[in-house]
């Protein structure tokens, strides 16, 4: 086997619990977006564009979703007779068997397959967030440095910068100092949870947090600032450009909308770097005589015969004859009966709306079972779910995966309410 | 669907296409906002569990190589078997180009040697149609027939492209009784659709023996003269089916896509009709479309006015622009101002403001392909 410079281990073991019924049944990097990704897409078309044909996905929350997807790496050019994508995902060993009990433990599970490669380099990704970016220049950085280790930065703003990984870097970028999530940042140079360690290094590190009882066995945690505090030479590595990391329903709503803005700060449709994903097999999309289309993404194998304006829709859903749909999210093979108003939501794949629903209307009021969830004003339909004609829905509902006409009791539906699956009506 | 291959005929050069098929063969010629002809035989043989398939080609063969590629999009690209391409090639027996359809087949005889499936599908790779093959080889096995021709009434073609088919008669048992090939006056509004099943030893037999005889036509010289000798049976398919013998049924095609009767019959249906795939982002609308009556492909960014159109992939329509009536190909931009009528603009057009282009539904427009207006 030739021995590659670089390889990559994609962290897609993260259930992402702030996305809510979205992250139910499927790993957060199999969400759906941007009308026909899922955000792991985005990781893994990074990896191909920048060279790197080598990746180890490292699942352990709900993977079956994941794995269909990813399959043996076809769409992004993976399916290679060495290297290409290899899904790595918890296992028996002759002693004992255990789950990955933190990012950095997940990767010294996998030393042997990393050593099977015998890369100098690797490159550690989380497969949750949203950007496009060349990894193989930040490995020409790492290098230039002769770094042990180099954390991709991003600058956000300083009244943000509590709820990130802050590195607090000399002019240069060296790294001096790291601080976890600080109520009082230094700097605002937030950690992108891309790291590229020098692989001997990483490995000497990983065998020692293992040994060590105490320890979270977490990257940001553990590793990081133990080889700062014995001195590793470490490196910032300024992105600039469109990063999100889509944890919440509303941050995940407000990325989808990115992408319908004019000239999108986030650009889908360059050619140098093209994003990569499984091919629907469906026609091209057809818009009716009466229907209208403003300020949307619309994918292939829609039928559109009403209206959609500010929304994004994905492959295979269907819009019916006066129905009109707002500021929404439509996933995959979905159905919207005839005079529906859908506005500020996001419906799950498979799901079926009857006619004249109306839903995300009335006053904001925070989903009264998951308030830290549901809070933005924005009704979440989970997938499957069927919706009965003439149901009206208000804000910050959610609706759980699966949800059958027996399961809904009620034609109105307030404003923070919940329908769960298995609920009994009185 | 019991051990079958595939040979896909692609024809020789087709002046009826004008611009279009001038630097394609008339199976690459885009259709339906992402396919390509080809795609629809492909698919209807991949979906029927035909796994070795040879396409033969001749004429302008580049563009199809490029979409065929190693068969991928089809599942084709297997360890056994998969899919073929045979363009003419120059060997001690061989003297070059093919002088028609038996003669291109008779000159890859190889291929059919050495394959071992019992039955071979031939099928035109430049009709739009979906169709599992499985159900035409129980009729065939059904009726102990030697060769089985699929045909349809062709009533729904303007009977100007009847001439250009071949018209069949078909007795109450369902034996041909009756083949005029591209007659100028046809006898029967009931035509062949060019879809061929027959045992593969037969077929060697038959291609052997038109060469012997230095004939090389499959239709003129094999099957009418076989007729009254062979077994030959009609299996009648009464969905929807389209070639594209001339521009107007070209255009026509197109548009009959904005049915969505037909879309969901073509693309609905249980068998898929795949192809190329460009990773293209799902297509962009901006605050000023205005689209109805249309189908879009991925990479489409609009701007401005669609109706009645065909806009394939990766397509720019600009502010103020007015589109009606048209079909544009991949990758061609329309600039501010534009106002197009019955046109067709062929791959990577661009249209510069301000400029008026108006065919009639008769006689559409032609850009042909990279051109600058």
């Amino acid at each position: 086997m030739q021995n590659k410079e670089i390889i990559a281990l994609l962290l897609a073991g993260g259930q992402g619990s702030r996305l809510g019924v979205l992250t139910k049944n499927i790993a957060k990097p199999a969400v759906s977006y941007g009308g026909k990704y899922r955000i792991i897409d985005f990781s893994l078309s990074n990896c191909i564009n920048s060279d790197i044909d080598t990746v180890g996905v490292l699942t352990q929350y709900q993977p079956l979703e994941l794995n269909a997807h990813i399959g043996i790496g076809k769409p992004w050019d993976m399916d290679r007779i060495d290297g290409g994508v290899t899904i790595l995902s918890p296992y028996l060993k002759a002693e004992m068997g255990e789950w990955y009990k933190g990012t950095a433990n997940a990767v010294f599970q996998n030393i042997h397959y990393v050593d099977k490669h015998s890369p100098q380099y690797v490159v550690i990704l989380s497969g949750d967030h949203i950007y496009k970016m060349d990894y193989s220049k930040m490995l020409d950085f790492h290098k230039q440095n002769k770094a042990d280790a180099t954390i991709s930065v991003i600058t956000v703003p300083f009244e943000e910068a509590s709820r990130y990984g802050i590195m607090n870097t000399d002019e240069n970028g060296k790294i001096f100092e790291f601080q976890e999530k600080p109520s009082n940042p230094k700097s605002n140079l937030a950690s992108m949870g891309v790291y590229i360690f020098t692989w001997e290094v990483l490995k000497e590190y990983l065998i020692r947090d293992n040994q060590n009882q105490q320890s979270d066995h977490d990257f940001g945690k553990n590793i990081i600032p133990m080889m700062l505090n014995e001195g590793k030479n470490m490196w910032a590595y300024n992105f600039v450009g469109y990063w999100r990391d889509v944890g919440t329903i509303q941050a995940f709503w407000e990325s989808n909308m990115d992408l319908i803005s004019r000239v999108p700060e986030f650009n889908l449709f360059d050619p140098a770097w093209k994003i990569f994903t499984p091919n629907p097999v469906k026609p091209a999309h057809y818009i009716g005589p009466n229907g209208s289309i403003k300020k949307a993404i619309i994918s292939e194998g829609c039928m559109i015969y009403g209206k959609v304006k500010n929304s994004v829709i994905f492959p295979g859903a269907y819009i019916s004859e006066g129905a009109v749909i707002e500021d929404s999210i439509v996933m995959t093979d979905s159905f919207v009966g005839k005079d529906t108003y859908i506005n500020q939501s996001i419906i799950g794949e498979n799901v079926k709306v009857g006619n004249r629903v109306k839903m995300g209307l009335g006053e904001n009021i925070a989903n009264e079972l998951k308030p830290s969830l549901y809070n933005s004003g924005i009704t979440v339909i989970g997938e499957g779910v069927f919706v009965p004609d003439d149901c009206t829905i208000g804000k910050n509902v959610v609706f759980d995966n699966g949800v059958t006409e027996d399961e809904i009791c009620s034609l109105n539906i307030e404003s923070g309410k919940s329908v769960l699956k298995g609920g009994k009506c009185e | 669907m019991k051990s079958t291959m595939g040979i896909i005929l692609t024809g020789g050069k087709n002046n009826r296409l004008k611009e279009l098929a001038e630097t394609r063969s008339s199976t690459a010629v885009p259709v339906a906002g992402k396919f390509r002809m080809i795609d629809f035989a492909l698919s209807n043989m991949v979906n029927s569990g035909i796994t070795n398939v040879g396409v033969l080609t001749q004429y302008s063969f580049r563009s199809l190589m490029d979409h065929l590629g190693s068969g991928k999009e089809w599942d084709l690209d297997r360890r056994n078997d998969g899919l073929f391409i045979f363009p003419p090639s120059l060997t001690g027996e061989n003297s070059g180009w093919y002088q028609g359809s038996a003669d291109a087949m008779f000159h890859n005889i190889t291929f059919l040697k050495r394959s071992f499936e019992e039955y071979v599908v031939i099928a035109m790779g430049n009709c739009v149609y979906n169709m599992p093959f499985d159900d035409m080889l129980d009729y065939h096995l059904d009726r102990n027939a030697d060769i089985t021709i699929a045909y349809r009434d062709m009533s729904d073609l303007p009977s100007e492209e009847l001439v250009h088919l071949g018209s069949l008669n078909v007795d109450d048992g369902g034996r041909i009784i009756d083949f005029q090939e591209k007659h100028n006056d046809p006898k029967y509004k009931t035509c062949s659709m060019g879809i061929y099943i027959m045992r593969r030893e037969l077929l060697i037999s038959l291609l052997d023996e038109c060469a012997s005889h230095g004939k090389y036509d499959f239709v003129k010289d094999i099957l009418i003269t076989k007729i009254q000798t062979l077994k030959i049976f009609g299996y009648r398919f009464d969905g929807y089916w389209r070639n594209i013998s001339t521009i107007n049924a070209y255009y026509r095609l197109n548009m009959e896509m904005l049915d969505p009767k037909v879309r969901n019959e073509l693309f609905d249906s249980k068998g898929k009709i795949y192809t190329k795939v460009k990773d293209e982002a799902p297509a962009k609308y901006n605050d000023e479309a205005e689209v109805t009556n249309s189908i879009v492909a991925d990479g489409c960014i609009i701007e401005g006015k669609v109706e009645d159109s065909v806009l394939f992939r990766g397509v720019t329509i600009k502010k103020d622009v007015h589109v009606k009536n048209c079909i544009i190909m991949q990758e061609t931009v329309l600039e501010e101002n534009v106002k197009i009528e019955n046109t067709i603009l062929d791959k990577s057009v661009v249209l510069t403001k301000g400029i008026n282009l108006k065919g009639t539904l008769k006689f559409p427009i032609i850009v042909a392909k990279n051109t600058k207006v």
